[in-house]
């Protein structure tokens, strides 16, 4: 989904905006992996993930009318599942909802430093769960996932500009919960 | 916060939170729940809540017991 690209082809995405479900199904098993991994990089829950996944797609065919079939599904599906996923962290308790997945569940590409102690990871995981949603979800996506900065504005509705002051606030925010809890950075 | 310190949190924050696996995908597949939902969603859309029929009735009951009410109510519609 990074490039928007889509082998659905156009007759499909139109048929898709007039609410064939079968059009919805081929777009469905095209998009549902990129679309739930684009979520569980936000939310870094595997469970509500999946939950969220179905929650976009239905979001997407009830706005299947508001769909232009002249431009990509791909950005579109992300930008549903990136307000999904910030309704989601909104809707948490802040300090709990990250705790479990650092205990190792999450499907991450790389282990963390084993020069860096779990006291300090869980403190900085700890941190970042108190950072209100929006912040988090520039932050996640541009520092941990190292998602280009203008496919996280196009998610979020923001300009690229925003996307970078959005990742300086949390990373400031970061730096003075972590000073409180006595780590220096 | 300068750059240096800038760089220090985001190592911090790539050591807590480590990317999630490119190919990472759902355990099931999550179709049939999307159908659910959307059958769900068809099924609310269809039924009227009861707090409605009870509007309603309480409207009807009014229009019948007091008839010359009914012009004063359109007019203000």
């Amino acid at each position: 989904m990074a490039d928007g690209s889509s082998k659905v082809p156009g007759t499909m995405l139109q048929r898709f905006r007039d609410g064939d479900l079968d059009a919805f199904e081929a777009l469905f098993r095209e998009h549902q992996r990129p679309v739930y991994g684009w979520i569980l990089r936000i939310v870094r829950n595997t469970a509500a993930a999946e939950d969220l996944t179905v929650e976009t797609f239905w979001r997407i065919y009830r706005a299947h009318d508001r769909f232009q079939p002249e431009y990509p599904f791909g950005p579109w599906a992300r930008r549903i599942a990136t307000r999904a996923a910030l309704d989601w962290l909104r809707a948490q308790r802040p300090e709990v909802e990250l705790t479990a997945e650092m205990a190792g569940t999450l499907p991450s590409a790389s282990k963390g430093d084993p020069g860096i102690a779990d006291e300090i990871r869980s403190k900085t995981a700890l941190a970042f769960s108190r950072l209100p949603p929006s912040l988090r979800a520039a932050a996640i996506l541009a520092v941990a996932e190292e998602q280009p900065h203008k496919d996280i504005a196009a998610a979020l509705g923001i300009t690229v500009g925003a996307v970078k002051l959005r990742v300086f606030r949390a990373l400031r925010l970061l730096r003075k919960d972590l000073e409180k809890q006595g780590i220096t950075p | 916060m300068n750059a240096h310190h800038e760089n220090q949190i985001k190592q911090l924050l790539k050591q807590a939170l480590p990317p999630v696996e490119l190919n990472a995908e759902p355990e099931r597949d999550l179709w049939p729940a999307v159908l659910r939902r959307l059958d769900e969603d068809a099924t609310q859309r269809k039924a009227v809540s009861w707090i409605d029929w009870a509007l309603l009735g309480g409207l009807a009951v009014f229009a019948v017991s007091f008839p010359a009410t009914i012009p004063v109510f359109l007019y203000y519609l």
